[in-house]
């Protein structure tokens, strides 16, 4: 059978730590960065469950600053 | 795992490359990021990246220019739509489009902007409607709704003291001059399709010479209406879209 897989890739320079993409995200796969801030002293979000990720690429239509890079794939299994 | 996914063939959704690397000076979850993202999609698709013109507005949206790489003009406060006007008019074949907020567009440039849209300037024209004064420290606009709380009304809109809400979308449906009316919103995903949708026949309709159109934008100002941005979409959903009813207010254009 073969799966639906995804990745995201977040370029954390241009994060803002606005969450969100973590409140549009259907598999719950962004976290925020816990203690850790960018150059700009923003905090950033990462990819946390990136296993769970489908590559729906909710995350990266609803971010303001276009941080968020998408891939998928269908992997057979 | 993830390593064999990030390959360039498996490339589902990028920046689009019309927008530069600059960081962006708006606030963290500011709409007008996504609405940037929109017009830069929208040029690269219809292939028009070397004919777009853009006119910036007074107010948060003035830098612009520095964002997207097509050609920009400023206008004086308020008069985006007066300096289109003379651009389309000089250059028929050019993408020109003005991009302006609510205190820019409804407050100061309402004159401009109707009578704009009233000569049918063949102009599409984006307002970002976010209900106060993002850039100058959240003074109560023209748009802000009654009740809404400011920096110029901290006790709340009072319609005796300061007014109505300007409704200038609908105001704009009446025009003979205007082709297309419409007010979206790019808080969810499927908002931020319907938008790009919206954007995309405005374009489309100046390009055709059909007319004015007008695309209202209900945004948020997280930092002006002192929310987080994920509470400012909530709060925009329940409060803004009572009074800024989403869809077509008009649509005579015949595009799909």
């Amino acid at each position: 059978m073969s799966k639906i897989k995804g990745a995201i890739v977040v370029n954390t320079d241009r994060c803002k730590g606005c969450q969100l993409c973590i409140v549009a995200c259907p598999q719950d796969v962004i976290a925020l960065a816990q203690k850790k801030v960018n150059v700009h002293g923003y905090p950033y979000v990462e990819p946390a469950n990136a296993d769970k990720c489908v590559g729906c690429a909710s995350c990266a239509i609803v971010c303001p600053d276009g941080c968020i890079t998408v891939y998928r794939k269908k992997v057979e299994e | 795992m993830a390593n064999d996914i990030i390959s360039p063939e498996n490339l589902v959704y990028k920046k689009p490359t019309l927008m530069n690397d600059t960081p962006m000076h708006y606030c963290p979850g500011c709409s007008h990021g996504v609405v940037h993202k929109l017009v830069a999609e929208i040029i690269e698709e219809m292939g028009m990246s070397d004919k777009a013109v853009g006119v910036c507005p007074v107010g948060c949206a003035v830098f612009a220019y520095r964002y997207l790489d097509i050609d920009w003009q400023e206008a004086a406060h308020g008069r985006a739509p007066a300096v289109a006007t003379a651009i389309k008019r000089l250059w028929p074949d050019r993408l020109v489009f003005t991009y302006q907020g609510d205190g820019d567009l409804a407050c100061i440039g309402a004159c401009e902007t109707i009578h704009a849209l009233n000569r049918g300037e063949n102009l599409p024209i984006i307002f970002i409607n976010n209900a106060i004064y993002g850039m100058t420290g959240g003074q109560m606009a023209p748009t802000t709704l009654i009740g809404q709380k400011t920096s110029t009304c901290p006790y709340g809109r009072d319609p005796k003291i300061h007014g109505y809400p300007l409704n200038i979308t609908e105001l704009a449906s009446h025009l003979d001059g205007t082709c297309y009316v419409t007010r979206q919103s790019v808080d969810t995903v499927a908002s931020i399709r319907k938008a790009k949708k919206a954007i995309r026949k405005a374009f489309e309709a100046s390009m055709n010479g059909l007319g004015s159109s007008l695309v209202e934008i209900v945004s948020t100002c997280n930092s002006g209406w002192k929310l987080s941005p994920v509470k400012a979409n909530e709060w925009m959903r329940e409060n803004m879209f009572k009074k800024y009813v989403k869809g077509d207010l008009k649509d005579t254009t015949g595009l799909k």
